[in-house]
């Protein structure tokens, strides 16, 4: 059987998906037996290729340079996968989008948040122009499934690519979901899990 | 007193007078999702995650009576799609961000949503301005978590009995204000008592100095207030 052609793709992220995409430890030795990494981070490969099985799309689409590369991956690969909080739900990234437009971001970046005042890149330098808006992976193009998390666990991702790389439908089980703070259960009672450290001086005062 | 026989999820069970569906249900051993409700405070059918089917009418169980020959399902693929989407909307319409929030892990939101299957939210994000208040001295108040669940007015009014709490604005531009929309730590009504604190679900309301994941709001110590209270045992 040939191998699974796999990539992984980096857009508006910190990369700490791909970290602990790493995270899956001695996994990473079993798949390369079945899955090839076409293109990647983390491999030297320079352009998306076609003929892509599965792609891990990791960060929001904020810039002109990820609106482009998402299309083109969309074009080249059977199935897509929102790789965690960023491509899922805009998470960090997205944080901007109260502010408005790239243009306050970007005053409120480089003239006053800047001290001494900087100057807002030009569209002739060599950064990617920024979107008005940080959206998800799914608002640009149709998505196969969904990885939230930040970032996803290991055990998390190597469910998902062992489910995928044996080519079952990838709809993680419930207890698998969970946006936000790295690899955590859901807590079983929910909010009640342990005291608070605010709270942990005594009872409060005022009752 | 009288007993009421209604028929849920096919099986027959029985509810005391005055008993609503969802509290029917819950003695039954039957759960139906909540986000607004809070034992001891009364019931407002807010949010409508506990939409049950009645008679093949969708209804809130948690201000719907329960009564005779009633034959109620709680878990149809409908009311499923239903909770799923109430949900989406509640992360849609202000600025959830779970990794940054100070109730990440301790969170009834984010818990429901792992609970219903919810993986993205398939509405465009509203990302509203919001305010954050830290005038008082040892609780905060985030807008960019709050779900108008309404708690905090609720547990403020009807526990406390200092309604410092209320909301202001209609639809998506409601926000809940202390007092008369003067910031927390002005009001002269407000004892800092913190059970506003300990009722949210979310990350709007929390203890200052809390980080990302921090923040637990006390629901047990809430639980024994609420108890106590309702049971009389500090009564001279």
């Amino acid at each position: 059987m040939d191998r699974l052609r796999l990539a992984t793709v980096w857009l508006g992220g910190c990369s700490g998906c791909h970290m602990s995409f790493l995270d899956t430890d001695e996994f990473l030795l079993e798949q390369a037996d079945v899955a090839e990494v076409v293109y990647s981070p983390l491999v030297d490969a320079k352009e998306y290729p076609e003929g892509v099985d599965v792609v891990l799309v990791e960060g929001a689409v904020c810039n002109v340079e990820h609106l482009a590369m998402i299309q083109r991956v969309r074009e080249r690969t059977r199935l897509v996968v929102a790789f965690g909080d960023c491509a899922v739900t805009g998470n960090v990234t997205a944080l901007r989008n109260p502010l408005g437009g790239a243009l306050p971001v970007l005053e409120r970046a480089y003239l006053r948040a800047s001290d001494p005042p900087g100057a807002i890149p030009e569209a002739s330098d060599t950064v990617p122009e920024l979107l008005d808006r940080v959206v998800p992976v799914h608002a640009i193009v149709p998505v196969d499934a969904f990885l939230p998390g930040c970032p996803p666990s290991g055990p998390t991702i190597r469910a998902a690519l062992e489910r995928m790389i044996a080519g079952e439908p990838v709809d993680l089980p419930g207890h698998r979901i969970h946006f936000g703070g790295y690899g955590q259960p859901p807590s079983p009672d929910g909010a009640e899990a342990m005291p608070s450290r605010a709270f942990r001086g005594g009872r409060p005062r005022g009752d | 007193m009288a007993v009421t026989t209604l028929r849920l999820n096919g099986a027959m069970i029985s509810a005391r007078e005055g008993q609503t569906i969802l509290e029917a249900a819950r003695e039954a051993g039957t759960r139906i999702p909540t986000l607004c409700h809070l034992d001891g405070v009364s019931p407002v059918g807010a949010c409508r995650l506990c939409l049950v089917e009645v008679n093949g009418r969708l209804m809130p169980s948690c201000v719907t009576k329960a009564a005779e020959e009633m034959d109620v399902r709680t878990d149809t693929e409908q009311l499923r799609e239903y909770r799923k989407m109430i949900v989406e909307l509640l992360f849609a319409e202000r600025n959830h961000v779970c990794s940054v929030c100070v109730a990440d892990g301790h969170c009834e939101l984010q818990n429901l949503a792992e609970e219903l299957g919810v993986d993205h939210i398939r509405f465009d994000y509203l990302a509203p301005e919001c305010g954050v208040d830290l005038s008082h001295d040892r609780y905060g108040q985030d807008d960019n978590r709050c779900i108008l669940c309404t708690r905090c007015v609720r547990v403020c009014d009807e526990v406390e009995g200092a309604h410092t709490w209320d909301v202001a604005g209609r639809g998506a531009r409601s926000r809940v204000i202390t007092d008369l929309d003067r910031p927390w730590g002005e009001s002269s009504t407000c004892t800092s008592c913190g059970k506003c604190v300990m009722a949210c679900p979310t990350g709007a309301l929390f203890h200052r100095g809390a980080s990302v994941a921090e923040n637990v709001h006390d629901r047990a110590m809430l639980r024994f207030l609420i108890t106590a209270r309702e049971e009389k045992r500090w009564t001279v």
